[in-house]
């Protein structure tokens, strides 16, 4: 893969600052400080419950974050709507159940949020939509329902719909974990043409693989702290932090 | 390398399958079936028979008066002489043929909604539904452009049954939506809102409601303000459906899984695009049933407009039997009421099935 040697900008993608939140009297979150250049791809990981999923989901306001600051693309999340939705255009997202549409067709639910949020024309809609789907490989597919198709497709298409938007950021969350295990390689194969290609991605994944050859970096998270983050080859050689060494060595067999 | 070889799918034991199979399997399959098969065979032969001569074979079919009906059988000739009154009511004579052309408007205009390859067809019921009540109403009520006016008074028959079904119905549904979304909304002043209206007109008898629109809301009303019967029947009926519909939309609403939204919302899909491409579409389709369920009960409910003394096919019938020249006509009179009755209630069950299955995108969680 080509390690591209960017110069940092100097406005980050993503901004968090002192971020806190609370379910209820539960600390989900406890002062979370990151900052994501253009480009880079990082992966989250840490034991269920660490708070990974509910950290990439407050960067496009799927969660609230009740303290701190979050800066996505140069735009603050406040409870400003038109914030939000400015900040969603440019943000895609890809979920563990992948969410699709059950009522429309696979080519339909990629040009939806093209043509009634970026006000595309239908056409052009469907040209870009043909274009991503021949991308994740699935083109032939563009007719069909999802409830037709296998997981690995539904995801491919659940990637492709979110590239259809042309975000400046990709959010996965958990892409795999609900995978048949012999359509997990498909998805992994989509998501390292897509960092190949420059995006810059947010994972919350367990496929160690996957982050140790695309990741830029490996964020370890527990209990809703940031307990360590290093490149890939540190983290899993020489991890530092005793829970980090804990975790890796319960799923790395 | 060992390979395997799979074994040829084989047919199923005869008996299992085809007439036989099934007479034994539904009809047959032990004694107390047996006998209770035999037992429905002896009820259908109990009571279909004198039906069938009651209704067709001993019935007179033709004539003008009662005095044509001799054979002892159904005399169909007073449904026969009296049929304008239960399809129009007091229209006058003259003039039936508008409500003949609001008939067919209806059918023409609402045909090219049901060709599937009929393009931009969205735009063209949109539009359709802001036209056609309008045209209606001109053509039923008149009053402009040469029409001389009927006033509702005289609207009567299967004409105000469907007149209040149709408009009950139209009105009813798209409240009913706003008040389920407004039920399940953030914004606690409208969810108090929405609940209060919901709790409060499902909570009363449409009879109490068509009575208070009629008798007491006039009290309210400013000295001077006339605001027609039929228009305040209407207006309860609206409301108090709206009631019902929201409920069965809600439980809809509350089937659509937690992800289907934050996928919407994710793409950057504003609250209304999200309810109205990705959430009401999914929620609709599967409260088909419970929403048939209820316009079905509406269009059956459209006889307690009796109460208000306004005449729908069925007071419009039973008016007929008190008439002295067709006493003792009155089965005859319901029969025929509870046939046209059922024939739209089955054709809504029947439309509402096939909408099912069209809209089935093979997606079963």
């Amino acid at each position: 893969m080509s390690e591209a040697n960017k110069q940092p900008s100097a406005e980050p993608m993503i901004l968090m600052q002192g971020v806190h939140k609370w379910y209820g009297q539960f600390h989900v979150l406890k002062d979370i400080n990151l900052s994501v250049q253009a480009g880079e791809r990082i992966v989250l990981c840490g034991p269920s419950g660490s708070g990974k999923s509910t950290a990439i989901r407050c960067l496009n306001r799927l969660e609230e974050h009740q303290q701190g600051r979050i800066v996505v693309d140069g735009t603050e999340l406040t409870q400003d709507l038109k914030h939000i939705e400015a900040v969603r255009r440019e943000v895609g997202m890809v979920f563990q159940h992948f969410n699709l549409f059950p009522h429309l067709t696979v080519l339909q639910n990629c040009t939806l949020a093209p043509m009634w949020v970026r006000k595309m024309p239908k056409r052009q809609a469907e040209e870009i939509a043909m274009h991503f789907l021949e991308r994740v490989r699935i083109p032939e597919q563009a007719g069909k329902y999802p409830g037709q198709l296998s997981g690995g497709q539904q995801q491919r298409v659940a990637i492709a719909r979110a590239l259809c938007m042309k975000p400046k950021i990709m959010l996965f969350d958990e892409p795999t974990s609900a995978l048949d295990p012999e359509m997990v390689k498909e998805v992994l194969d989509t998501m390292v043409s897509l960092a190949e290609d420059g995006m810059t991605m947010l994972c919350v994944t367990h496929e160690m693989g996957f982050a140790r050859t695309v990741a830029n970096r490996v964020i370890f998270l527990d209990k809703g702290e940031i307990v360590e983050q290093a490149d890939p080859d540190t983290f899993f050689t020489n991890p530092q932090n005793e829970r980090t060494q804990l975790f890796l060595s319960q799923i790395l067999h | 390398m060992q390979t395997h070889s799979f074994k040829p799918d084989l047919p199923p034991p005869v008996l299992s399958v085809g007439v036989l199979g099934w007479l034994r399997a539904n009809l047959f399959s032990n004694w107390f079936n047996t006998l209770l098969t035999f037992f429905a065979i002896y009820l259908i032969w109990l009571i279909v028979p004198p039906i069938i001569q009651w209704a067709f074979i001993n019935a007179d079919w033709t004539g003008t008066t009662r005095a044509d009906c001799t054979s002892g059988g159904a005399c169909w000739v007073f449904v026969q002489q009296r049929l304008g009154q239960f399809m129009y009511g007091f229209y006058p004579t003259e003039l039936r043929w508008r409500v003949d052309a609001t008939l067919w408007l209806a059918i023409i205009g609402a045909a090219p909604l049901f060709v599937p390859q009929m393009p931009r067809k969205a735009l063209y019921g949109l539009g359709f539904l802001l036209v056609y009540p309008v045209l209606a109403y001109w053509l039923l009520h008149g009053g402009l452009f040469g029409l001389s006016v009927v006033s509702t008074s005289q609207w009567g028959g299967l004409l105000l049954t469907l007149v209040i079904a149709a408009v009950g119905i139209s009105g009813a549904l798209p409240l009913g939506i706003l008040l389920a979304l407004g039920r399940r909304s953030n914004m606690p002043a409208i969810r108090v809102i929405c609940v209060t209206f919901i709790e409060f007109w499902r909570g009363v008898p449409l009879i109490t409601v068509l009575f208070m629109s009629s008798v007491m809301l006039p009290l309210f009303l400013p000295e001077g303000m006339h605001f027609d019967k039929l228009m305040r029947a209407l207006l309860g009926v609206i409301l108090f459906q709206s009631a019902y519909i929201a409920e069965v939309v809600r439980g809809g609403l509350q089937a659509i899984p937690k992800g289907q939204y934050e996928a919407a919302a994710a793409m950057g899909l504003g609250y209304w695009r999200m309810m109205g491409l990705v959430i009401l579409p999914q929620a609709l389709k599967l409260v088909i049933p419970g929403i048939v369920n209820t316009f079905i009960a509406l269009f059956k409910d459209t006889s307690l407009v009796i109460i208000i003394g306004l005449f729908d096919l069925l007071n419009s019938i039973k008016q007929a039997t008190t008439d002295p020249a067709w006493l003792g006509m009155a089965t005859e009179g319901y029969v025929f009421a509870a046939l046209v009755f059922w024939i739209f209630c089955f054709g809504m069950s029947r439309y509402s099935m096939h909408l099912e299955r069209k809209l089935d995108t093979g997606h079963k969680r």
